[in-house]
C-alpha cells in the first residue's frame, strides 16, 4: 500500500517536473526541473527493487551531467528569451510527433493489458548489484566495450576541440608522432591523408 | 485496534530510530562547532569561547538562537525562488545519508516476546541501521554530489559577482574531486566484493588485515585528501577564500538560511569521517573485543557503537587541527593537484588492487 502511494506522489512529481522544464522560458529552471524528474524516477526504481539502477541515476544524471548542464548556464549568463516567431512552423511538426508518441504509449498500454498475467517473483535479485556486474561483463560484454571506446572516443574528440591547435600545428605534432612510431618509413603518404 | 497498532508499528519504530539518529548526529555537529573554536584558540594562544555556561558548553545553543532571532536580509535583484531553494537542497543533501550508517553491530540477545500483541514474535534481531540497503556506498556519493547544487545555485541566484565565483569554484572543487573520491572507493569496494557499508565492515573483521587501511593505504589517502576537497575546508577552502570573495557563494545569505549552509558543511564533515571510518578503519569494528563480551549481546553493541563515534571524532579532530595549521591551496594548485596527481595515483591503486585481487581469487 505504501508503494502505491508513493508510485502516484513520485510518478505525479515526475510528470509535473517534466511539464515545468518543457513550459519554463529560464534554461535554468528548466535544468532544475530535469533534475526534478531524475530524482523522482530514482525512487520509481527504488519502488521496483532496483536499488542499483536508482543510485546510479542519482550519481551520473542528477549529479554529474546535470552539474556540467547547469554549470554551463550560469556561466552563459543567458539574456531575456525573445519570441520565437521565425519557428512557428515547427509547432506544428512537434504536435504531430507529440500525437505519435500519445499513440505509441497507448498501443503500449494496450499489449501490456492483453498480455497474460504472469506472478511477480519478489525474490528476483534482477536490480541488484551483483546480477547486473554479472550481465554485463558476461553476457552482454561486447556492447559494453563497445560503448566505453565510443565513449573513448567522444572524449579524445572534446580534448582536440578544446586545444584549439592551428593546422600547421596539428600537422606537425602528428609529423612527430608518427616519426616516434614509425622510423624511417616513408612519411608521404599520411600527409595526403590529412 | 490490534490491527491498526500492528500496521502503525514499523512506522512508529522507524519514526523513532529516524528521531535518534538526526539528533544524535546534529548533537555532534553541534559541538563539533565549539570543539573548532576552542581547539582553533589553543593553536593561536588564545582561550576560545568560554561566556555561555560553564567551559562555554551552551554556545551552540546560543549561536542557534542568534541565529534564528538575526534580520533575514533577502537582495533585491535575487532569483527568490532558487535563493531559497539552494539552502534547502544543501542542508537536505547532507542530512539524507544518515540513513544508511551502521552505527553499531546487529544485537541478537534480546528476546522481544514481552512486546504486547505479538508484535515481537518475527523480530530476531535489532540492526543499528536504520536502512539497511544493498548499494549503501553508492547511496552516499550520490546523494553528497547533489549537494553541488546548493551551493552552485546559491552563488548564482544571489545576483552577485562574488558569490557567482565563489559558487563556480566551489563546483568545479567538488565535480574534480568527486572523480578521485569514487576511484578510491574502488579498490575497497573490490575487496570487500559489496557495496553494502554493514558488508563492507564485515568483510573487513573476515580479512586477515582486520583494516582495510592496510591494504589499501593509498586509497585511504586519497580518500581522506579528496574528503578534506568535497567538504570545501583548509587547505582547500577555495570557495570562502576571505581575501578574495568576501564570505564566497554564502555572501549574501544572513539569519537561519546561512545557518542551514553552515550546518551542512559540518554535516558533511561527519559524512566524510562515517565514510573514511568505515572504508578504512573498521567502521564500528574494535580488534579483539569479541574476546572481551559476546559478539551480538547488548555490550558488545554499545562498546562497538562507542569506538565507532570515537573514531569518527578523530578525524573531526583532524580536520580542526589541519585548519589551524595549513595554509590555503591556489586555486590552478588545487585543479593540477586534483587532475595530475591524486587522479592518476587512485586509477593506479585501482588497477594494482585488480592484479592483487585476480591473484588471490584464483
Amino acid at each position: 500500500m505504501a508503494t502505491t502511494a508513493l508510485f502516484f506522489v513520485f510518478a505525479g512529481l515526475a510528470i509535473a517536473c517534466a511539464i515545468s522544464m518543457v513550459y519554463h522560458k529560464n534554461p535554468l529552471y528548466s535544468a532544475i526541473s530535469l533534475i526534478g524528474v531524475f530524482v523522482s524516477l530514482s525512487v520509481l526504481y527504488v519502488t521496483l527493487a532496483a536499488p542499483f539502477i536508482a543510485a546510479v541515476q542519482i550519481l551520473i544524471y542528477a549529479g554529474a551531467i546535470m552539474v556540467l548542464v547547469v554549470f554551463v548556464i550560469m556561466l552563459l549568463n543567458m539574456e531575456e528569451d525573445k519570441p520565437l516567431n521565425r519557428l512557428r512552423y515547427l509547432y506544428a511538426i512537434g504536435g504531430g510527433l507529440g500525437l505519435i508518441l500519445l499513440v505509441q504509449t497507448f498501443f503500449v498500454f494496450y499489449a501490456v493489458m492483453r498480455a497474460p498475467k504472469q506472478a511477480v517473483n519478489t525474490e528476483e535479485t534482477i536490480g541488484k548489484t551483483m546480477s547486473i556486474g554479472t550481465a554485463m561483463y558476461t553476457e552482454y560484454l561486447l556492447p559494453v566495450e563497445i560503448v566505453g571506446i565510443l565513449l573513448l572516443m567522444a572524449i579524445i574528440g572534446g580534448v582536440i576541440l578544446v586545444r584549439k591547435l592551428s593546422q600547421p600545428q596539428m600537422e606537425s605534432m602528428v609529423e612527430r608522432e608518427l616519426e616516434r612510431r614509425h622510423e624511417g618509413e616513408d612519411k608521404d603518404d599520411y600527409r595526403i591523408a590529412l | 485496534m490490534e490491527s491498526v497498532i500492528k500496521t502503525a508499528f514499523p512506522f512508529i519504530v522507524f519514526s523513532i530510530a529516524i528521531l535518534l539518529a538526526f539528533q544524535g548526529v546534529l548533537m555532534i555537529v553541534a559541538y563539533t562547532v565549539l570543539a573548532e573554536r576552542k581547539v582553533l584558540g589553543w593553536i593561536q594562544g588564545r582561550i576560545g569561547p568560554n561566556r555561555v555556561g560553564p567551559w562555554g558548553v551552551l554556545q551552540p545553543f546560543a549561536d542557534l538562537l542568534k541565529f534564528i532571532f538575526k534580520e533575514d536580509l533577502v537582495p533585491d535583484k535575487s532569483t527568490k525562488f532558487v535563493y531559497f531553494l539552494a539552502p534547502i537542497v544543501a542542508l537536505t543533501c547532507a542530512l539524507l545519508p544518515i540513513v544508511v550508517y551502521p552505527f553499531g553491530p546487529v544485537i541478537t540477545t534480546i528476546d522481544w516476546s514481552f512486546l504486547p500483541y505479538g508484535l515481537g514474535d518475527n523480530i530476531r534481531q535489532l540492526p543499528m541501521t536504520i536502512a539497511q540497503i544493498d548499494v549503501g556506498v553508492l547511496f552516499v556519493l550520490g546523494i553528497t554530489s547533489v549537494g553541488v547544487y546548493g551551493i552552485a545555485l546559491a552563488g548564482w541566484s544571489s545576483n552577485n559577482k562574488y558569490s557567482l565565483m565563489g559558487g563556480l569554484r566551489s563546483s568545479a572543487q567538488m565535480i574534480s574531486y568527486e572523480l578521485a573520491m569514487g576511484a578510491s572507493v574502488i579498490g575497497v569496494v573490490m575487496l570487500a566484493g559489496t557495496l553494502d557499508l554493514n558488508g563492507i565492515i564485515n568483510a573487513q573483521i573476515n580479512s586477515p588485515f582486520k583494516w582495510f587501511i592496510i591494504p589499501q593505504f593509498i586509497g585511504f589517502i586519497v580518500f581522506l585528501i579528496s574528503a578534506f576537497a568535497e567538504t570545501n575546508r583548509v587547505p582547500f577552502d577555495l570557495p570562502e577564500a576571505e581575501t578574495e570573495l568576501v564570505a564566497g557563494f554564502h555572501t549574501e545569505y544572513s539569519a537561519l538560511k546561512f545557518a542551514l549552509f553552515f550546518m551542512a558543511e559540518y554535516v558533511n564533515m561527519f559524512t566524510v569521517s562515517v565514510m573514511v571510518t568505515v572504508l578504512f578503519l573498521g567502521g564500528w569494528y574494535v580488534p579483539g573485543l569479541g574476546h572481551l563480551l559476546e559478539p551480538g549481546s547488548v555490550p558488545y553493541a554499545l562498546v562497538s557503537h562507542v569506538a565507532f563515534i570515537g573514531k569518527i571524532c578523530a578525524f573531526l579532530f583532524l580536520y580542526i587541527w589541519i585548519r589551524g595549521t595549513l595554509p590555503r591551496f591556489r586555486f590552478d594548485q588545487l585543479m593540477n593537484f586534483g587532475w595530475k596527481f591524486l587522479l592518476p595515483l587512485a586509477l593506479a591503486n585501482v588497477i594494482l588492487t585488480i592484479i592483487i585481487v585476480f591473484f588471490l581469487n584464483r
